[in-house]
């Protein structure tokens, strides 16, 4: 049946019932010795810690998953690009400027690549990337308090979908746009053309972001390039340290019924990325500034951690047909998805999706043929490489539809096939399959903690599932995706746990817990918390009238709020509530939520300060509560507000206790 | 009185248990739960001075007004949202309380309140008084001490 299918690449949708009705007819477990040991291998003992940070993508939900392995308990939720209701992420005044765009406020994110800082090669847990396709960013979460901490958008750019991938040194993290789009070629602006005129005026556009020890994010440069798909990416290391490698496809450069018109070509093309040498280009001023304007949404950390937005004109274009060197194409089999450097960084597998074979680069081969000039053509100016002299070798029976690898560090390499439903591992060396296991069902990226970095940890993969069906209770037509976590540590491969996750994880990067908790921040000191509006203690406390605006000056300790009696509010007034949460204990945040208010409540963390906004229509009088059960007197944290008729004459009052 | 203060305990014990509930660890919660052996363990020093991290005698001869005005500063931020000097809040008043209790003692329920709600009779028997329990604050020891130099002031 298998031989049967490659033959024709027309038979994917067979493929997909035929074992669909096979993995049904299967005992659902998958493979392992016995439930017990794979139970006792996940087993973390209540008030014991996971090992690993695993941070998954919530792909559609904007967020970013963080959960424990092996347990793969869901730990936590880290809003990025998405408002978040549960703590008034993009909601709060402090927040709302982290989703400003050029398009306006973007409520809403299709967050795909996370990817943890390195340092030498190596994940070093400062900070997590992470892309946003629909409104091209790219976000900067802290792991000190797991918070978005900046957010970068793209300019020239139309899905950023290859990103957000760094260097080995977190010198760069990079980006490239999915979809082309018709741009002007002097100024790369986008232009009113028939869509039929792709070929002649449809480019991308490939750009590398510098990130400073601090972490802050600026353009460096751009490079144009032809206007095909762009896909994924990976840095190289080691010996192909100064390179990246991007996918493309679409070299067919279709804008049409793509799933046909884009898989015609035998091959389309991994660009090779002379990031070093762009880098130094940029530096001597080569290339030039056109118009690029893009927002830079930041916390600003020495002004009470408000989010603060920066608007940036300009950016460095680079013309890979004008500056020599920068941009190779290495022609890589049918439609090629996810790109990989292993450890030692000597090969790059790429993951074509209609491809029988996984193909595998060398980047010793590659060097040579780039300094012989050994080229089978050129495509738009950029040179393209003979296939068989850069080739390290293709792996034969990879299973159906290829898509990603990642690497145990140990010499193997292990590939999703998303049509057949498995993982297959293979020999990096020998590029020969040595071990399989089925998968429910589709998997698309992969997981292993170090995965893609220059020292993995081999114990665990986890397989980011795109189909659910029966793995779990039924929940309508809708089910979260399925992840299953996989025992890499022997020769063959042994299925240990499903777990569901939210939204829909693409990519996931996982690292050794010790890395991340010793930086844990627990509380934000009171005495350090530099918010232009922080009551810090109950005698700050106050409520000042501007014209319509009232800003009241609030603070939160178990078990009330101060003041906790308002009156003096009109219909028609724009109130903030300035809460500053005085407790100084860990996991001890207070809410905030005014009845009427049409945003989201607070969640403030301890010493923190944020404000909520509120318009009363109506008057009379309402309640304000703290929306976290912070101790046994909860039930009595609570206030009032007295809302006046808009021409009222009510002095505005406040009081506490009395 | 001693009757009552184990009455006292006893309340306390179910109030802690509600609080915490499994929160604590199992060595705390035995603390709590055998009042006589625990009173005991406390040393002549820690009946007068509290237990914590302030182990040594704190005497305060003269008030250096420059520290008690720092005191002043941190006793606003960091407790004044539950103590008033001259009257009952969430926590019991604190304007005389230097003329009740040792500099140390008030440093270690400071930094320590957890354990001095747990363990130390006098503590648990205020503690008793007041529905909300005392938070820790995180203050740093030079701090705590700056709190006691205003309250010592504020005492006189």
């Amino acid at each position: 049946m298998n031989k049967l299918l490659k033959k024709s690449l027309l038979w994917p949708l067979t493929a997909v019932a035929a074992i669909g009705f096979l993995s049904m007819g299967c005992s659902s477990n998958g493979e392992f010795g016995s439930s017990s040991d794979a139970a006792e291998k996940v087993y973390v003992a209540p008030g014991e810690h996971d090992e690993f940070y695993g941070f998954f993508s919530g792909g559609y939900n904007g967020q970013l998953g963080v959960y424990g392995l092996p347990s793969g308990r869901h730990i936590f939720t880290i809003p990025v690009f998405s408002q978040a209701a549960v703590n008034g992420y993009g909601y709060s005044e402090e927040t709302k400027a982290m989703l400003q765009t050029t398009d306006g406020f973007v409520p809403w994110g299709d967050a795909h690549h996370p990817e943890l800082s390195q340092t030498d090669g190596e994940t070093d847990g400062r900070w997590v990337f992470i892309n946003e396709n629909n409104t091209p960013r790219i976000a900067r979460i802290g792991l000190d308090e797991f918070k978005t901490q900046e957010i970068i958008e793209i300019p020239n750019s139309a899905g950023n979908h290859a990103s957000s991938f760094v260097t080995p040194n977190t010198e760069y993290v990079s980006a490239a746009t999915r979809f082309s789009i018709p741009m002007k070629e002097d100024n790369l602006e986008n232009m009113d053309v028939s869509i039929d005129s792709y070929k002649e005026n449809f480019k991308g556009t490939i750009s590398f972001i510098k990130v400073s020890d601090e972490g802050k994010m600026n353009i460096d440069f751009q490079i144009m390039m032809p206007g095909f798909n762009y896909d994924l990416s990976h840095a190289g290391k080691g010996p192909s340290d100064g390179w990246s490698f991007f996918t493309s496809y679409n070299s067919e450069e279709a804008h049409t019924m793509l799933e046909i018109n884009a898989s015609r070509n035998d091959k389309d093309y991994i660009a090779a990325i002379n990031w070093k040498k762009a880098a130094e280009y940029a530096k001597e001023g080569k290339g030039k500034m056109i118009p690029g304007k893009h927002y830079r949404n930041y916390i600003d950390h020495e002004e009470g951690g408000i989010a603060k937005s920066e608007v940036i004109e300009e950016v460095r274009v680079l013309d890979p047909r004008k500056l020599e060197g920068i941009v190779y194409f290495l022609p890589t089999p049918k439609s090629p998805h996810g790109v990989d450097v292993d450890p030692t960084g000597q090969y790059i597998a790429a993951g074509g999706k209609l491809s029988t074979v996984i193909p595998v680069h060398s980047f010793e081969k590659m060097m040579t043929a780039i300094e012989n000039k050994d080229f089978e053509g050129e495509d738009q100016g950029i040179p393209v490489l003979n296939y068989d002299s850069i080739l390290h070798g293709e792996v034969e029976n990879p299973g159906l539809g290829p898509l990603h690898t990642e690497f145990d560090g140990k010499g193997y390499a292990y590939t999703t096939a998303f049509i057949s439903s498995e993982i297959v591992k293979w020999d990096i060396e020998k590029t020969e399959v040595v071990d399989r296991i089925d998968v429910y069902y589709s998997p698309g990226h992969l997981m292993i903690p170090g995965g893609d970095s220059r020292n993995p940890d081999g114990k665990y993969l986890v397989a980011l599932n795109k189909i659910t069906k029966d793995r779990y209770l039924p929940t309508g037509p809708e089910m979260f995706h399925s992840a299953q976590l996989i025992d890499i540590s022997g020769d063959k491969m042994q299925l240990l746990l499903d777990f569901p996750t939210e939204g829909e994880p693409h990519y996931a990067q996982g690292i050794t817990a010790d890395k991340v908790k010793k930086r844990q921040k627990r509380f934000y000191e009171i005495d350090e918390n530099n918010h232009p509006r922080a009551a810090k203690s109950e005698k700050a406390t106050r409520v000042e009238r501007d014209g319509n605006e009232v800003h009241v000056y609030m603070t939160t300790i178990r078990s009330h709020f101060a003041p906790d009696n308002i009156e003096g509010i009109k219909v028609g007034d724009e109130v903030y509530f300035h809460v500053t949460n005085l407790e100084q204990d860990w996991d001890v945040p207070h809410g905030f939520a005014m009845k009427g208010a049409n945003n989201a409540e607070l969640l403030i963390m301890p010493g923190e300060t944020l404000t909520l906004k509120w318009e009363p229509k109506k008057e009379g009088v309402f309640p304000f509560y703290c929306t976290d059960f912070c101790s046994a007197l909860h039930q009595e944290m609570q206030g009032y507000v007295r809302v006046s008729p808009e021409n009222s004459d009510t002095p505005i009052s406040y009081s506490t206790g009395q | 009185m001693n009757t009552q203060i184990l009455k006292i305990a006893g309340l306390i014990v179910i109030t802690v248990t509600l609080l915490i509930g499994c929160g604590e660890s199992s060595d705390s919660e035995k603390d709590s739960t055998d009042s006589q052996e625990e009173k005991q363990e406390l040393t002549d020093f820690e009946m007068r001075n509290g237990i914590g991290p302030v182990d040594e005698e704190i005497t305060i001869d003269e008030i250096d007004p420059e520290l008690a005005k720092e005191g002043m500063r941190i006793f606003d931020m960091k407790c004044g949202a539950c103590h008033k000097l001259d009257s009952r809040y969430v926590g019991p008043p604190l304007g005389g309380v230097m003329n009740a209790r040792t500099p140390a003692y008030v440093m270690n329920m400071i930094l320590n309140p957890e354990e001095m709600l747990a363990k130390h009779p006098v503590a648990k028997s205020i503690g008793s008084e007041y529905p909300t329990r005392m938070t820790n604050q995180q203050l740093t020891r030079e701090k705590a001490r700056a709190v006691v130099e205003y309250l010592a002031q504020e005492s006189q």
